[in-house]
């Protein structure tokens, strides 16, 4: 079963393209144990300046289908378009930004080098990568750990330069992978809360992968419910809260609505018989 | 302090083994000397020191190597065909010229199979079964066939240091050159990053270490290569020639004292390839 959501948001003009837009989108790996499907049938649109967030259990397809919108993997059936174009064109018209699940910085250069390094990479200006450099790094608060080699940087810290580093050329899409996986719960609050002021400043359109019901409930505009085996969309839920949200709009009746019915989606998805 | 103690009494307690052992192994042959010289009851002190400064003792002392080492450097002119530090500087240059050359043919066939599947099945094997064949039986190979198409001096040994070198180098950098995380070239995949800026933004920053830890392995092995290629080659001189003309003449001290030698610049190749790393460690912020 899948679900195509209707985009109701209103961020966008009639004729503007969707950034993600996934029809009837399947992917099978072929491994030596036999074929498994990690996708299978999945439609989905994403608006301009949506924060979508992908919950479900392990084997689901999620990380899958964030790197086939990052080509990194490629959809064995039906289309994917991004911002109208193919994966790879929009991966070769440096599209998105991609943030791993571990930092992924590079411990040979500091942290205003690791910055650096996409802008290297795409040919800009020494004084253009620097103004970008000072920019991303307020941007997630870093300012004044330029010169700090990774190592010298908290798990934290280093998932923000790395997010840093996603937003330094200026995509318009952002691809969160669990970015904030292998944090404790405390730091993982903040950056959540610092993560929201972040995508309504940049107004960026942000996909965000995780395993957790409250904080894909806390983010996002609209939540994506998957399942595994095979891996598939069980429901589309539009959240209906505020742009604005202080952490304690957890405890409101609203908030958890909406968690319940994460919850339901994912267990009607038999979710949580794989969930051991 | 606490650290030169220690290792001053490790220094102590083998000049006292090597004393002692130099006691025992040249007593038969100073035993034969006395009597020859119809000497009876000498002092154990006495014979002692008389065992410690033979002409051609089986085993020398330290202070007779150090001496023939002072002697055979400083007391002869740089020239002199007997002069130690000539051939010491004859090895030398072919020990530099090989680890040069062993260590750029080391990366770029690791480049190759790196970047190569063909390159990485056809090569390795080859790499490999290149380092089974016993170097001292290819050695007179090169050195007296290329001798023979009129090479002869530094190159044909510093091919031989090539031979030896080459090899740490490449199974170090293969290692190296592989050792980014899928993460880590996924995310230059994202930026579209082209091959010649994944290699040097990423594949060779990650492979550094290795290739100093390879290059420490590949400068004394180089070093080894030319006093093994020289044993061939007795007119071209070098340490190994001083070995082998110590060995046919008997000239023990001649032998330790050409060992020493090679030993010490080995150790000093070593610590100049360490001093370089440390450099480059410090730019590329390696925790120190």
């Amino acid at each position: 079963m899948s679900v195509t959501s209707i985009n109701s948001s209103t961020t966008g003009t009639g004729v503007a393209l969707p950034v993600v837009e996934a029809k009837h989108l399947g992917l099978t790996f072929s491994t030596n144990d036999g074929d498994v499907v990690a996708l299978s049938d999945v439609n989905l649109t994403i608006e301009k300046g949506d924060f979508v967030s992908f919950i479900g259990p392990s084997g689901c397809g999620k990380t899958t289908f964030l790197r086939t919108i990052a080509d990194l993997e490629q959809p064995t059936s039906g289309t994917l378009r991004i911002n109208g174009q193919t994966p790879e064109n929009a991966r070769k018209d440096r599209a998105y930004g991609y943030v791993f699940q571990a930092p992924a910085l590079y411990p040979w250069r500091t942290i205003e080098k690791n910055i650096a390094l996409p802008l290297e990479i795409m040919g800009h200006s020494q004084s253009q990568q620097a103004e970008r450099i000072k920019r991303t790094m307020d941007l997630v608060n870093l300012s004044g750990f330029e010169k700090k080699y990774p190592w010298q940087l908290s798990g934290g810290m280093q998932q923000r330069a790395s997010i840093a580093r996603a937003l330094a050329f200026d995509a318009d899409l952002l691809l969160m992978d669990e970015p904030f996986g292998a944090l404790d719960e405390i730091v993982r609050d903040h950056l959540n809360s610092e993560l929201l002021k972040l995508w309504d400043r940049t107004k960026k359109t942000i996909c965000f992968v995780t395993h957790s019901i409250p904080e894909a409930v806390y983010l996002s505009t609209k939540i994506v419910v998957m399942s595994p085996r095979p891996g598939r969309v069980t429901d589309v839920i539009e959240s209906n809260l505020p742009r604005e949200r202080p952490l304690d709009i957890r405890e409101t009746p609203e908030f958890l609505a909406i968690a319940a019915r994460v919850r339901d989606g994912l267990r009607a998805g038999h979710s949580y018989e794989e969930v051991v | 302090m606490n650290r030169v103690l220690p290792i001053l009494s490790i220094l102590l307690a083998i000049f006292i083994f090597w004393y002692a052992a130099a006691i025992w192994m040249n007593a038969p042959w100073q035993t034969i000397l006395n009597g020859r010289a119809n000497l009876e009851n000498v002092p154990f002190f006495d014979f002692a020191q008389q065992t410690w400064n033979q002409d051609k003792p089986i085993l020398p002392v330290p202070h007779q190597v150090f001496s023939e080492i002072w002697n055979a450097t400083m007391g002869l002119e740089f020239t002199s065909r007997r002069s130690l530090a000539l051939h010491a500087w004859i090895t030398l240059s072919a020990t530099l010229l090989g680890f040069v050359l062993g260590t750029a043919l080391g990366v770029v066939l690791a480049v190759a199979i790196v970047h190569n599947d063909a390159a990485d099945r056809s090569l390795m094997p080859w790499i490999i079964a290149s380092q089974t064949i016993p170097i001292l039986a290819i050695a007179p190979m090169v050195v007296v066939g290329l001798g023979a198409v009129g090479l002869t001096g530094l190159v044909p040994k510093a091919l031989i240091s090539m031979y030896l070198s080459f090899f740490p180098v490449v199974v170090g950098m293969v290692k190296g050159l592989r050792s980014p995380e899928a993460i880590q070239l996924d995310l230059m995949r994202t930026y579209d990053a082209n091959p010649w800026q994944v290699f040097w933004k990423l594949r060779w920053p990650a492979a550094l270490p290795m290739l100093f830890a390879s290059m420490k392995v590949g400068i004394a092995i180089s070093l080894i290569g030319a006093v093994v290629a020289e044993l061939s080659n007795a007119a071209g001189g070098g340490l190994g020639v001083r070995l082998l003309t110590g060995s046919y003449n008997g000239q023990t001290i001649q032998i330790w004292a050409a060992l020493f030698i090679a030993a010490g610049l080995a150790a000093v190749l070593v610590a100049i390839v360490g001093v370089a790393e440390r450099m480059v460690n410090a730019r590329n912020g390696v925790r120190a």
